[in-house]
């Protein structure tokens, strides 16, 4: 069963065109990459799915509703998140708070005035199971400004997760980060997503190739190939394109 | 912290709560007792209004301040919503007078909230469309427009005198009619406890936290499945409302609405009652007011300069204490909890020694500058001041003001990152 279907997404900003034609189909329950050189559209391709870019043209399905131009809220009522490349979270507030705030529309609080929060036990429990899972408990009560850069971007992960999408997109979730961090990292990216549909961005062609079930490889806002790990490896186009420069750029 | 672990056991939550009824709830029944208490320790008539004032201010800038602190939204026009709820109430007061209506008076702050929620649903639904700059110019433009109104609508505003009403001429339950200003005085208590425990309530919402991510990062906030405008909205109506209930209780205090109260400067005020109690924390703006009022009723008294030392007061705090007077209260939490507030007090004593030089040097310059540019042509130059008698148009004075400045300027920068080094010292350093 399909979740996300991208039906000829074309974006120009202005007479410039960036992406040129995108069909893609993302299954219930996959792990899918979306990899390419910088400059190849992938942002903006997750900027449109996720409505904080309107299409230009093509329509964008999530579980069979079309989603074309609805706002972000709305897309994310229908359960799909996101998160950031650059982390965007609520600096001012704690940590908890931040996971909490991403619980509560999802939980069915919406934009209740007369609800307790402190009484809301089922959404502060989840807030509380998603800081266990995101290895960020004790820091419950810090600003989230105050975090490491590393901590923001697992709080990230968290506020993405918190409201129970099914359809979970990740924009470069390890950019910037060490090694042992990164290898830490996948291992909470498979927990986090496991039984849900994951989209990501990743430059780290290691995090790819051991987490996604399909790659689709963008190259200049098109999809050259969209296929299994195994088979975008061999596959010559994707080679020559893109794959052999970022495969050195690892070694 | 009093935060609900899951692992928690129900009976240690028990054991626990009687402790906690009194932690969560003793600062209300403190502000209670202090609220019965204060017209027994200030008697005077004059303390009597002024606290009847604060209490109405209070309850306007905790109001303005669920905009500015808590949403992120600068508003140039909340005094809209406090003064269309003060007038709407003078109105009501005059018709239940004069249709013998059975609505007793402490229920006319309600038509004032009715009034601010109404105008807060019309102008927000224009206004909070964007956020930002935008947002304050709008409310700015909705504001003049409403202030230029209340000159040509004479019928609701009376025109420049405004618009009376009698508050003794209500329906009289238990033999209270509010004739003396200390019953007014408990009416306006008891409205403005109902109302900062109903906005402080307001925080701890599920919308009340929203308020809060959109201030900090309103783009992540719609990846969450909220619309920043809907939750830019829904606040801005409830803070009309409570700005509504302000301006109902002004106009049970006063019996006088006029377009002063709608004007922009109003609006200024607000603004600035919040900014320097501080908009990052809840008891800021009551602060503020408190101290606003204050200055405002016995300033006014003092010198014929007081607006400029007002706005004075306002840049030193916007310049050196951008978090308000609550700020620099909690900048003191990291000391007190580690029991070294005695460290710094000496430091306390030895600034206050350039602090009252350049103080002193300050307001005999802009004293004498007053009294020079003002009060020459009618009163000459003869002037007292801090007791002494000199005339405002010799060199001398003016010389010794600014010699004062300097010295306070001169000892304040030898000394004070010495005290600066102490603080932190005492708040993060080693024992």
């Amino acid at each position: 069963m399909t979740a996300l279907a991208l039906n000829d997404i074309h974006k120009s900003f202005g007479i410039t065109p960036i992406i040129r034609g995108v069909t893609l189909d993302v299954k219930k329950g996959e792990r899918h990459a979306i990899i390419g050189p910088n400059g190849a559209g992938k942002s903006t391709l997750f900027h449109l799915i996720s409505g904080r870019f309107g299409v230009s043209s093509g329509q964008i399905m999530l579980h069979g509703e079309d989603i074309t131009g609805l706002k972000p809220y709305e897309i994310n009522r229908r359960g799909l998140s996101r998160s950031f490349q650059v982390t965007n979270i609520f600096p001012k507030m704690t940590v908890f708070e931040n996971v909490r705030c991403a619980v509560l529309w999802h939980m069915g609080y919406r934009y209740s005035f007369w609800h307790n929060v402190r009484k809301l036990s089922g959404a502060n429990e989840r807030a509380e199971a998603i800081l266990q899972q995101i290895g960020l408990a004790d820091r419950r009560e810090f600003p989230a400004g105050m975090l490491t850069y590393a901590e923001q971007r697992a709080l990230e992960i968290g506020i993405t997760i918190a409201g129970g999408a099914e359809v979970v997109m990740l924009d470069e979730p390890t950019a910037g980060m060490s090694r042992s961090e990164t290898a830490h990292f996948v291992n909470l990216i498979r927990k986090v997503t496991e039984g849900r549909t994951l989209v990501m961005v990743e430059h780290d062609m290691g995090v790819v190739f051991d987490l996604a079930d399909r790659i689709s490889v963008l190259v200049y806002g098109q999809i050259i190939a969209s296929d299994t790990p195994v088979n975008i490896r061999a596959n010559k186009t994707v080679q020559e394109a893109y794959l052999g420069q970022a495969l050195e750029a690892e070694h | 912290m009093t935060t609900p672990a899951s692992s928690a056991t129900l009976s240690a939550t028990r054991s626990l709560s009687a402790m906690d009824l009194l932690k969560r709830y003793g600062i209300w029944l403190v502000a209670a007792a202090v609220m019965l208490v204060l017209p027994k320790l200030f008697t005077s008539g004059a303390a009597l209004t002024t606290m009847c004032l604060m209490g109405i201010m209070i309850v306007f800038s905790l109001s303005y301040n669920m905009l500015l602190g808590q949403t992120g939204m600068l508003s140039f026009g909340h005094a809209v919503y406090y003064g269309l709820g003060g007038f709407l109430a003078v109105h009501a007061m005059n018709g239940i007078a004069g249709g013998k209506l059975p609505i007793p008076l402490p229920v006319v702050p309600l038509v004032g909230g009715v009034m601010g929620l109404v105008f807060g649903v019309i102008f927000g639904a224009v206004s909070t469309r964007r956020a930002g700059t935008v947002f304050a110019m709008i409310s700015l433009g909705l504001g003049e427009l409403i202030a230029s109104l209340s000159l040509i609508l004479r019928g609701f505003f009376g025109g420049e005198e405004g618009i009376t009403a009698n508050r003794t001429k209500m329906l009289t339950l238990w033999g209270v009619r509010f004739g003396p200003q200390i019953e007014v005085y408990y009416l306006i208590a008891a409205w403005c406890f109902v109302c900062v425990i109903a906005m402080y309530a307001f925080t701890r919402t599920p919308l009340g936290r929203l308020c809060n991510a959109v201030r900090d990062n309103p783009e992540r906030a719609e990846f969450i499945g909220y619309s920043t405008q809907m939750v830019r909205f829904i606040t801005f109506c409830i803070a009309g409302f409570f700005a509504g209930i302000a301006g109902g209780l002004a106009a049970i205090n006063f019996e006088l609405m006029n377009a002063i109260n709608v004007s922009g400067g109003q609006s200024g005020t607000v603004l600035l009652m919040a900014y320097i109690g501080g908009i990052g924390h809840f008891a800021g703006p009551i602060l503020g007011a408190i101290l606003v009022v204050l200055l405002q009723v016995f300033l006014s008294d003092l010198t014929g300069a007081w607006m400029l030392y007002f706005g004075l007061i306002f840049i030193a705090m916007v310049v050196f204490a951008p978090g308000g007077m609550a700020g620099l209260i909690m900048l003191h939490l990291p000391l007190a909890k580690r029991g070294n507030l005695h460290r710094i007090l000496p430091w306390y004593g030895l600034m206050a020694i350039p602090a009252v030089l350049g103080l002193a040097g300050l307001i005999a310059l802009i004293e004498t500058a007053h009294h020079q540019l003002v009060k020459t042509a009618t009163e000459g130059p003869a002037m007292k001041l801090f007791g002494l008698s000199y005339a405002s148009n010799t060199v001398l004075p003016w010389l010794l003001a600014l010699a004062l400045i300097a010295a306070g300027l001169g000892l304040g920068r030898v000394w004070g990152p010495k005290f600066a080094s102490a603080f932190s010292d005492a708040a993060h350093g080693s024992k």
